[in-house]
């Protein structure tokens, strides 16, 4: 019997969704996106805009899973030529994806093509290069951008008598002894994103090379350098402070955030896209700080670079697919729409001028927190140091390197060992991805 | 009184034999072939241009300490599931087996996780072990139990042993409950009337008669933690933290899945699939010999 009722409920409901759409030919855009929660209702939201501000062409989200899940399903479909249009690929999937010639379309070239309107110089340079040839042409769309920040419960603070936000690193091992003291006793400061945290966005921020060729934004002739004796005095302190979880390692991904908003960390270093989720769950006033740097380092802090995903399109489709894809660009790139979009889901605007009208509308006053990235990103001008990273096998590098720092926090290995040892495995992966992306 | 079948046309057995043959070619010869090429090409994730390495592929692979550790991580992780799975299953169907009130729901219950997918009875325990949000952790943290499976390799290495043998038991026990209750009641009775204890006859006379099921169920287990565990290891541990429960299989995953490294990913089953093989074969010859049908 409820077997039956359920079945009838399911042909009601495919009958209604049926109906839905319209009867006569739209052209059908298929999106692989990795959102998740509160932004995977954004990723919906936006395509149901875009599909009723027009008749000709149907943006269909579809979720795939985590990044990587996303990206695997992608090229999996690809090799079974049954690709979708768009994909969403997160930062570190860039240089397989550039390197896929005939697989995807350059959006540059996508949007010339279709004859869309497109200034390359529209949107936020910190950002774009990231996902642009040397030559600055744009390759993949930026969708969901973020930095890396510090998440702050002053609430906590307060209470173990930490009167400033930390600034330095010194800084900030003071005050998780504090707030150790003060009866955090599993948990100082920590951080999400291992590899993103503790050589990327380190590296960056201190102006020090992950490694040659520009971070191999210049080549995948790259060889890594973040072996060097500042990367090992920062893994050396953590290693000592972990000892005793004055710092506390909360593994590789995000799903340890949670520490941070059940207030067991009341320091805690993971990306501002976590800016919806903490407002969601954190019962207690928290805010965003800037990444701490090390005052001795010269010319520290330097600038943040980005993470989060862009959107690749795939080669080999239908011209008149091509021009509905070019279409949701523009229609993205919207200056009012990117300012809402930035402004409900806490990811960084795209372009200058929906940052300008954020700005304009006082949106910064009343949420500091979400002004933070920014700031860092535009902290200086960027060098070849900060302007972002390019390495292939870059997915699996990261676990190769976490790998490492794990066995150098858990006390199997000296932090020039693990470095050591990162950069050569690191540097093994680089040589045989040249050697396939020819 | 024997009764001999005899075919007379000569097609029929093969016809009869066809579709088993055509599922194990398509299940098994074919995609194996495939790995077999695969091995020695040197390919991008999508595809797109591939070029043929000969052995290059195996060199790097047994040049790589990271393999020899995974072989050993899989000897551990492998013998500690099956040991434990088997016994405790086997435990559990001997107590079930006895004439007991409501044994029909009790078996049920028993048999239930085996319809959880690997990768939900993965996630099932990383809700009750994760050091932070764990229900199970906590009490461990009050206890001032050392709990920290993201930096501890044992710790670890306990986890998804257990998630893997949790997931096994129903299986076993199924097999091992159908085994015990083939076993003739006449010849327990006897060996009662002889004076042997509970103990003894089990040692004497039933695990002897099951040894058929216990062969088969070692062959079934070695093979599912050998090919069915990554899912397990992927959602509980993702292979770390440093590599600890990275076994053979889960590095064929992390390579090719998340390393877009086919080639070197491909060496590395067509390695497993010999290993397995030698395995199984090995069992069949000299662990067989003890079986008594």
């Amino acid at each position: 019997m409820a077997l039956r009722q359920f079945g009838a409920a399911a042909a009601v409901a495919a009958t209604l969704a049926l109906g839905a759409s319209p009867a006569y030919a739209v052209v059908e855009i298929q999106w692989w996106h990795a959102m998740t929660g509160g932004n995977n209702d954004i990723v919906n939201k936006l395509a149901e805009e875009f599909n009723t501000s027009q008749t000709d062409y149907k943006v269909v989200p579809s979720y795939k899973g985590s990044y990587p899940d996303t990206m695997n399903a992608g090229i999996a479909a690809f090799r079974a030529g049954t690709a979708p249009h768009i994909m969403q690929v997160f930062e570190v999937g860039t240089a397989t994806m550039m390197s896929a010639t005939g697989a995807i379309k350059p959006v540059y070239q996508l949007m010339k093509d279709a004859g869309e309107p497109f200034d390359p110089k529209a949107y936020l340079p910190t950002i774009t290069g990231y996902y642009s040839t040397s030559k600055g042409d744009m390759l993949s769309f930026p969708f969901n951008s973020s930095s890396m920040v510090m998440w702050i419960n002053k609430d906590e603070l307060k209470k173990a008598g930490v009167a400033e936000i930390p600034k330095t690193w010194p800084e900030v091992f003071d005050a998780a002894k504090k707030l150790k003291a003060a009866g955090h006793a599993t948990c100082g400061f920590s951080n999400a994103w291992t590899s993103w945290a503790l050589i990327e966005q380190f590296s960056a921020w201190h102006n020090v090379p992950i490694g040659t060729k520009a971070n191999g934004l210049d080549g995948f002739d790259t060889e890594l350098k973040f072996n060097s004796p500042l990367h090992v005095k920062h893994l050396q302190n953590l290693m000592d402070l972990q000892k005793d979880k004055t710092y506390d390692y909360s593994g590789r991904a995000s799903a340890s955030e949670g520490r941070f908003g059940s207030g067991e960390c009341a320091i805690f270093l993971t990306s501002s896209g976590y800016y919806a989720t903490a407002k969601g769950t954190a019962k207690f006033d928290f805010t965003s700080a800037p990444m701490p740097y090390y005052p001795d380092v010269a010319g520290a802090p330097q600038n943040s670079i980005i993470g989060g995903a862009s959107l690749w399109v795939m080669g080999g489709k239908k011209p008149e697919e091509y021009k509905g894809i070019a279409k949701f660009f523009t229609f993205l790139s919207d200056t009012n729409r990117q300012a809402k979009l930035h402004q409900e889901s806490g990811y960084l605007p795209i372009t200058k001028a929906a940052y300008e009208k954020s700005i304009k509308d006082g949106f910064y006053e009343k949420n500091p927190t979400l002004q933070t990235p920014l700031k860092e990103l535009t902290n200086k001008e960027p060098t070849a140091n900060s302007r972002g990273l390019r390495f292939g096998n870059m997915v699996q590098m990261r676990d190769v390197w976490a790998e490492q720092i794990e066995a150098a926090l858990a006390g199997q290995k000296t932090a020039q060992q693990a470095l050591d040892e990162a950069v050569a495995k690191g540097n093994a992966m680089l040589r045989t991805f040249e050697k396939t992306a020819k | 009184m024997e009764k001999s079948v005899v075919f007379n046309n000569r097609l029929l057995p093969y016809l009869l034999l066809v579709p088993q043959l055509i599922i194990t070619f398509v299940f098994f010869y074919w995609p194996a072939s495939q790995a077999v090429w695969q091995s020695f090409l040197r390919e991008d994730a999508f595809g797109l241009n591939s070029e043929f390495v000969g052995l290059e592929n195996y060199q790097s692979l047994f040049a790589d300490p990271s393999y020899y550790k995974s072989m050993l991580t899989t000897l551990v992780f492998s013998s500690l599931v099956a040991a434990l799975s088997l016994s405790i299953a086997l435990l559990f169907a001997t107590q079930a087996d006895k004439n007991l009130k409501a044994a029909g729901a009790y078996k049920t219950l028993m048999i239930w996780p085996y319809a959880v997918a690997p990768a939900v009875a993965g996630v099932l325990w990383i809700f009750m072990f994760h050091p932070t949000l764990g229900t199970l952790a906590r009490p461990l943290r009050w206890m001032n139990l050392e709990w920290n499976p993201l930096l501890n390799g044992n710790h670890a290495m306990i986890l998804v042993v257990m998630a893997a043998v949790w997931k096994q038991i129903s299986y076993n026990f199924l097999f091992f409950l159908a085994g015990l209750q083939s076993i003739p009641r006449s010849v327990l009775e006897a060996g009662a009337i002889d004076g042997a204890g509970p103990m003894r006859r089990f040692w004497t006379i039933t695990f002897p008669l099951l040894s058929p099921t216990t062969f088969f169920l070692l062959v079934v287990n070695i093979v599912y933690v050998f090919f069915d565990t990554f899912g397990i290891i992927d959602a509980v541990t993702g292979g770390g933290p440093a590599g600890a429960t990275t076994t053979m299989v889960y590095k064929v995953f992390a390579d090719g899945r998340l390393g877009g490294d086919l080639g070197g990913s491909a060496a590395q089953s067509v390695v497993l699939m010999v290993i397995v093989i030698a395995l199984t074969a090995v069992q069949f010859k000299y662990v067989e010999r003890k079986v008594q049908y």
